[in-house]
């Protein structure tokens, strides 16, 4: 039965354009339960568009979206998006036990129910004792960490990511990742996680799915069997590692979208 | 003491320096050019007219009179300029249609219509309120129109991602991001409402610190006339005061509040 279980997050043949520019043309992929999958291309490839696509927050002109087999029209409960930009998505009126407790909303829970979801969400991503501080008080790791929270205690089922670590440090960058592992192992959500980083993209993803082209298509749907549990210094010297970095990464220059960059 | 203490703490001792500095100058200048005291009256007499003032119940009465206008001027003027910023903010259409007029009734010399409110609303307080809320009106609301437009894009998506509706993204996202637009339109409007309340005291009425000025002035009584002008001047500062203590309140999450915090 495992091969016929439906895809916990699929898109199905997306295209989409603006005006006369075709963005994005017969993307498909699926991403299944508990499964981390890294959608890697180079800026300017749609890959925020897809993003907006896949979270219902923008239309595509055809092929549909599909949570659990059920094709989405609005921003769908199962699924939560964690912003590139921490600075432009926590609001800084609030504070970070507020901004978590902010897509709850959604729910009728009671005060107690909150108090636990925060709390625990806080506990997910190591800040128990930032409820009461302003993001503006924090550094960006922690501020990326408190926007991860605030979707984690939203409880869904699939966590779709827009370039999370593209403003934070190197070092903090290298926790970020190693703490999303950390999050699918302990609590079985499925990830999508939209990167340029090639490197990035093979040692968080189960599958890289390689965008290219303009329009962008998928042009390679990579495997990565690294195991699950992975290390910033071993796994990344493994040669199966490096290998599959420089396929991708071959595959990427070859395609005529990397010229205009 | 560390650099950043002492730039906080700096301008608490230099600025009480600096008036009695100025005051010292001021009172020996006077005495050893032998100025008239009808042009330049040294400052020990101003505080000495000031002292008398200051006991008078009269005085107090004006004080009160011009505090109460700028007061109620001021709030009607925010009110206004929030209502009608969220309005045009919000609908386009109706700010593309009227944005003419708007340039034109902002870039009118209002305080040269204060004759016209003295002869349709009489020499008392309604005329003073008027002015003073319509100098307090355009820079509040020119910035809340530009507050309701600019919240942040991000924002928006978080909202939306999370099945927000129209009321919630209000309350929770824009009323919020406007405010520091609010406060720095009110910011400006408390310093106009003063001068509108005091302009409209000179043109008209027989109350109110504007009227002392003018009599005082009529009276060729200088070291007065100077004590009512420090009267107004601490109106002025106190209103302002207020102003800006009640943003470090409202806002406290903001650059402009936090900011300066972390500077000094």
């Amino acid at each position: 039965m495992q091969a016929t279980k439906t895809p916990v997050l699929e898109a199905v043949n997306i295209s989409k354009s603006y005006g006369e520019k075709q963005v994005l043309a017969d993307v498909s992929f699926s991403a299944g339960e508990g499964e981390f999958v890294c959608i890697v291309g180079p800026s300017g490839t749609g890959k925020t568009t897809l993003l907006r696509t896949l979270s219902a927050l923008g239309t595509a002109n055809s092929g549909e979206v599909r949570v659990n087999g059920m094709a989405i029209t609005r921003p769908p409960a199962e699924v939560s998006v964690v912003f590139q930009d921490y600075s432009r998505s926590l609001m800084p009126w609030m504070r970070v036990g507020k901004n978590i407790e902010l897509p709850l909303r959604r729910y009728k829970l009671s005060p107690a129910e909150r108090t636990t979801r925060v709390t625990e969400a806080l506990r997910d991503v190591g800040l128990e004792h930032a409820k009461d501080l302003y993001p503006w008080e924090m550094s960006g790791g922690m501020q990326q960490r408190v926007a991860i929270a605030r979707s984690l205690a939203y409880r869904p089922q699939v966590l779709i990511m827009d370039e999370p670590f593209a403003s934070v440090d190197a070092q903090t960058r290298a926790d970020l990742e190693d703490l999303m592992l950390d999050i699918r192992a302990r609590l079985g959500v499925t990830i999508v996680l939209v990167t340029h980083d090639i490197e990035e993209a093979v040692y968080l993803g189960d599958k890289v799915i390689v965008l290219s082209g303009r329009p962008a298509s998928v042009s390679a749907t990579v495997d990565v069997p690294l195991g699950r549990t992975r290390d910033q210094i071993s796994t990344k010297s493994r040669p199966d590692y490096l290998e599959l970095r420089a396929k991708i990464h071959a595959m990427i220059m070859q395609s005529p979208s990397s010229v205009s960059g | 003491m560390n650099r950043r203490k002492l730039i906080k703490v700096l301008p608490w001792i230099t600025t009480p320096g600096l008036l009695v500095v100025l005051f010292v100058v001021w009172e020996l200048s006077v005495k050893a050019l032998n100025v008239s005291p009808l042009v330049l009256p040294p400052p020990s007499k101003v505080f000495e007219n000031l002292g008398d003032l200051l006991g008078k119940a009269s005085t107090w009465q004006n004080v009160q009179v011009t505090v109460i206008e700028i007061a109620i001027g001021f709030s009607v003027g925010v009110a206004a300029g929030v209502v009608v910023g969220v309005l045009l903010g919000k609908l386009p259409l109706l700010e593309a249609s009227v944005r003419p007029l708007i340039i034109a009734l902002e870039v009118i010399p209002k305080v040269a219509l204060i004759p016209l409110f003295v002869i349709w609303f009489g020499f008392g307080m309604t005329t003073k309120v008027i002015i003073a809320a319509l100098l307090a009106f355009f820079p509040v609301m020119l910035n809340v129109l530009l507050g309701v437009r600019s919240v942040e894009r991000g924002h928006r998506d978080v909202m939306q991602s999370i099945n927000a509706s129209r009321w919630q993204t209000f309350t929770h996202l824009e009323v919020k991001s406007m405010m520091p637009h609010v406060f720095a339109g009110m910011e400006t409007a408390i310093v106009l409402a003063v001068i509108g309340t005091i302009v409209g005291e000179y043109l008209g009425g027989n109350e109110g610190l504007g009227y002392m000025v003018v009599r005082t002035l009529n009276e060729l009584n200088a070291p007065a006339l100077f004590a009512v002008i420090l009267m107004l001047a601490s109106v002025g500062l106190a209103m302002y005061f207020i102003v800006t203590s009640f943003k470090r309140v409202a806002i406290p999450w903001h650059e402009s509040v936090y900011g300066r915090k972390a500077e000094g």
